[in-house]
């Protein structure tokens, strides 16, 4: 395959006082395919996600995205070219309406364009299935709306690199399903990077699975190749798979 | 005078300036290391010392030590009470949310200052000090005879301002042993480290903030008790003190006890010193505004630690 | 009605009760009105960054005082008329307002509202320093003589009630219109949530900045207002009370909602007014009303309707 790199990280490395998060980390995201990050708890996925989306300054190493290097920017300046983040933990306006959450998203490339700002709102709402609760206030919403609510935000970016720090967190099966089905409907539109931890999302999503341990690139590969990788087995899978 | 003894008798001011603003600050540090809480109504309670000290002395009468003595005691006390019962109907109902709490202690000054204008007026009232002995001071000088010791005109300070200074040592003294060397003192760290887990270990953490809120504003009222015989009593006395202690405590590094120390001690004797030699609004007006540039570039103060 | 007309009709409605005021209130009311309009338009100002950004200033007097005295010093020391004084007075605040901000938001929370207080101090003690040409906190008048704006003499009473009138109007809507845009929803969703407007691509700390600016210039047009339709220039308005005051009128008419400032400077005027008559220690009715609300009513009048009533409320 012959896939461009829409975005290509080399030598990422995190230091805190002296504590290694992440070393010379290098990876990159293949345009229109989702690309899945794991690895154990403490593995280092959060902290190179931060220093990709710029809320994290790395200690040394850079981050490109369309060929351009973007290691200088802050984060803001990296979202206005075509990224969005999904927090970890959930992140919305609580006291806001679910229809203005949305439209906040969308408004940073179309709020000049009043028309086609409420329709690409609209567009999502209907998309995500939470078109007849527009009028609610975000922070009413059950836990799992406001996850939905918030990968909502993310697609009213319209972004070319979307990246999704553990969204199916909490989510109950269902709605885990749903999330799939959200994710595989998006391939092709746009670049994904999954942080997940449910096994089952990465295996029946991800084009490409890159495994982190202690803050290093451990391995990286399609699923087959992942699955098959003695290394990984050892320090990673076998262990969630067995349990 | 020459400039040396000049500067030796303001020194003393400044020591004296220092003294009574190591208690006033302490009481605001420890306030906001233990509860994150920043307390406007400090200066208030400073105030509230000096009146009751006024109360005290005139209701009791006789010779002054014994009103002085027991002002000493009791409006401290007083005062702390009154400043725990705040916390307990005012400040626990809001969680110590720190928008809400601030305009709470903004409430809290407007209500404490307007009341004692109501009952004790807008008179400044003097108290008298238990002890005014005028004591020279000796200076020295290299002239054509050698080394001569000589005393000054001019060159004194009474012997109550020098109790002042000692009084603010024995009593920060008695603070930080009370806070290093007894279990008080470890619930109170313990308090301000985490706590969550504090009221997880059984320390009652809402009695623990209502005892320290009470502390911090029975220092301000120590403090004014102390400062009142050189001081008049005025309902407004509480502006210059507030804003003061805020200085030294942003300087100090918030919460940083020793750092408030260090911290009174340089502003106290510059203050002195400065405005001895120099006009007092253009001293305030630099002092402000590099206070102010100090929390804008070096928001853990001038002798706190870099957190990142 | 859809929400937008609903709030139209309301803030038509507001101006169009308080133009019909002047017809039927007594003489000392028509005075007090025109006060409550001018310290109205301070108290929005306040609100747009208190409200709606979510940043607690305590300095608010510094930039009512260079609206002030930018056109008070016009007139006196300059010899302005009117019209460039009053500008004089909008530009210095907003200056004013640029370098703060400039300073101050490099800080955030508690940092935040004692730095504005410091600089706010700062202000006020250079107008003291400066007392050659303010006069201190005694302060100075502005002669009537110089208060004539294109021939209409705004001493009189029905000349300074409706030029308090239109200033408010234009303030009023502007605001109003301000929060319905696109920049208005970016400073609220900042109040809500600032990490998450930053990554959604809103250059969050300039927006901040904006807001202050604004907020300033709302302020300095407030104070210049001040000086022109009461003659009077002085210190006490830049010390700690007058920051205080806005924060006072917002909380209790309600944090950012259109009307809540407006409805806030009314109560606390009158509260203020007839407790003046009995004591002289009437600022003890604020410091009551700041617990007060703290405790109880923390989303203020409007606020509160707002959640109880009228959810359409702007």
């Amino acid at each position: 395959m012959a896939a461009v790199n829409v975005l290509e990280a080399k030598g990422l490395t995190k230091i805190y006082g002296g504590l290694e998060a992440n070393v010379d980390i290098d990876f990159q995201l293949p345009e229109g395919e989702i690309t899945a990050l794991i690895g154990p708890n403490g593995a280092g996925k959060s902290t190179l996600v931060g220093m990709v989306v710029g809320r994290i300054l790395p200690t040394r190493g850079s981050v490109s995205f369309e060929g351009a290097d973007i290691s200088h920017l802050p984060a803001h300046q990296r979202m206005q070219l075509g990224m969005a983040y999904t927090f970890q933990i959930t992140s919305i306006f609580p006291g806001l309406s679910v229809y203005d959450n949305v439209a906040l998203a969308a408004g940073q490339k179309l709020a000049g364009d009043k028309g086609a700002h409420d329709q690409k709102t609209r567009q999502v709402l209907d998309r995500i299935g939470l078109a007849d609760r527009h009028d609610q206030t975000a922070g009413d919403l059950s836990y799992g709306h406001q996850r939905v609510l918030e990968i909502a935000m993310g697609l009213a970016q319209d972004p070319k690199v979307f990246i999704l720090d553990e969204p199916t967190q909490g989510l109950s099966e269902t709605e885990v399903d749903a999330f799939i089905a959200l994710i595989k409907s998006l391939a092709g539109e746009t670049t994904i990077l999954l942080i997940e931890h449910n096994m089952r999302v990465v295996t029946e999503t991800a084009d490409h699975i890159t495994v982190l341990d202690q803050g290093r690139v451990l391995a990286s590969g399609t699923p087959e190749e992942i699955r098959s990788n003695a290394a990984v087995q050892a320090a990673y899978l076998g262990t969630t798979t067995d349990a | 005078m020459d400039f040396g003894p000049h500067l030796m008798l303001a020194s003393l001011e400044g020591a004296v300036i220092s003294a009574i603003l190591v208690l006033t600050a302490m009481g605001l540090s420890i306030v906001f290391g233990v509860m994150r809480v920043v307390n406007v109504a400090h200066g208030e309670f400073f105030m509230l010392g000096a009146v009751f000290a006024w109360v005290v002395t005139t209701t009791l009468g006789g010779h002054p030590a014994i009103g002085f003595l027991a002002a000493l005691i009791t409006v401290p006390i007083l005062v702390g009470c009154i400043a725990a019962g705040a916390d307990r109907l005012i400040l626990k109902r809001v969680n110590y949310d720190p928008d809400r709490t601030i305009v709470a202690t903004i409430g809290i000054l407007y209500i404490i200052q307007q009341t004692t204008l109501m009952t004790y007026g807008p008179e400044a009232r003097p108290v008298e000090a238990p002890f005014n002995t005028r004591l020279s001071l000796p200076w020295f000088e290299f002239g054509e005879n050698g080394f001569e010791i000589f005393w000054p005109w001019g060159l004194s300070i009474t012997s109550y301002k020098l109790f002042v200074i000692v009084a603010a040592i024995v009593v920060l003294t008695t603070l930080w042993l009370v806070l290093t060397r007894t279990k008080i003192g470890l619930i109170m760290r313990a308090t301000q480290q985490d706590s969550d887990t504090a009221q997880a270990f059984g320390i009652p953490v809402g009695k623990v903030y209502s005892w320290v809120f009470g502390l911090g504003a029975g220092l301000a009222a120590l403090g004014a008790v102390l400062v009142v015989p050189i001081q008049q009593a005025h309902y407004l006395m509480g502006g210059d003190p507030l804003l003061l202690a805020f200085i030294v405590v942003i300087i100090g590094g918030l919460g940083s006890l020793p750092g408030t120390v260090i911290a009174a001690l340089l502003i106290g004797m510059s203050d002195g010193i400065i405005s001895v030699f120099f006009s007092p609004t253009l001293a305030k007006i630099i002092a402000t505004f590099l206070v102010a540039m100090v929390l804008v570039f070096r928001p853990q103060g001038l002798l706190g630690k870099s957190v990142a | 009605m859809s929400k937008a007309a609903k709030s139209n009709a309301l803030h038509l409605a507001i101006l169009a009760l308080l133009f019909a005021l002047f017809f039927v209130l007594p003489a000392y009311h028509v005075g007090a009105f025109s006060r409550i309009m001018v310290l109205a338009i301070y108290a929005m100002g306040f609100n747009l960054l208190f409200g709606y950004t979510g940043l607690l200033s305590l300095g608010h007097a510094m930039f009512f005082a260079a609206g002030m005295y930018g056109f008070g010093l016009g007139i006196s020391q300059a010899g302005f008329s009117v019209a460039p004084a009053f500008l004089t007075g909008i530009i210095a605040a907003s200056v004013l307002a640029l370098v703060v901000g400039y300073l101050a938001l490099r800080t955030a929370g508690v940092a935040f509202m004692i730095v504005t207080l410091m600089f706010a101090q700062t202000v006020y003690l250079v107008i003291l320093y400066f007392g050659e040409y303010t006069r201190g906190d005694e302060g100075f008048v502005i002669q009537s003589a110089q208060r004539v704006f294109f021939g209409i003499d705004l001493t009189t009473e029905t000349a300074r009630y409706f030029t308090a009138f239109v200033l408010f109007a234009i303030c009023f809507l502007w605001a109003a219109k301000l929060i319905q845009m696109p920049f208005g929803k970016r400073l609220v969703a900042i109040r809500e949530n600032e990490e998450r407007a930053r990554m959604l691509g809103y250059h969050t700390d300039s927006y901040k900045l904006r807001a202050l600016v604004v907020s300033g210039a709302f302020s300095g047009i407030a104070g210049a207002s001040y000086a022109l339709l009461f003659g009077y220039v002085g210190a006490s308005f830049s010390t700690v009370q007058y920051s205080i005051f806005p924060l006072l009128w917002v909380l209790l008419g309600g944090a950012g909602t259109t009307i809540g400032p407006l409805i806030g400077v009314i109560f606390m005027f009158y509260l203020i007014d007839i407790s003046s008559s009995y004591t002289t220690a009437y600022m003890l009715i604020a410091g009551v009303v700041l617990v007060l609300l703290t405790l109880f009513a923390p989303q203020g009048l409007a606020g509160t309707l707002r959640k109880r009533v009228f959810p359409w409320l702007p």
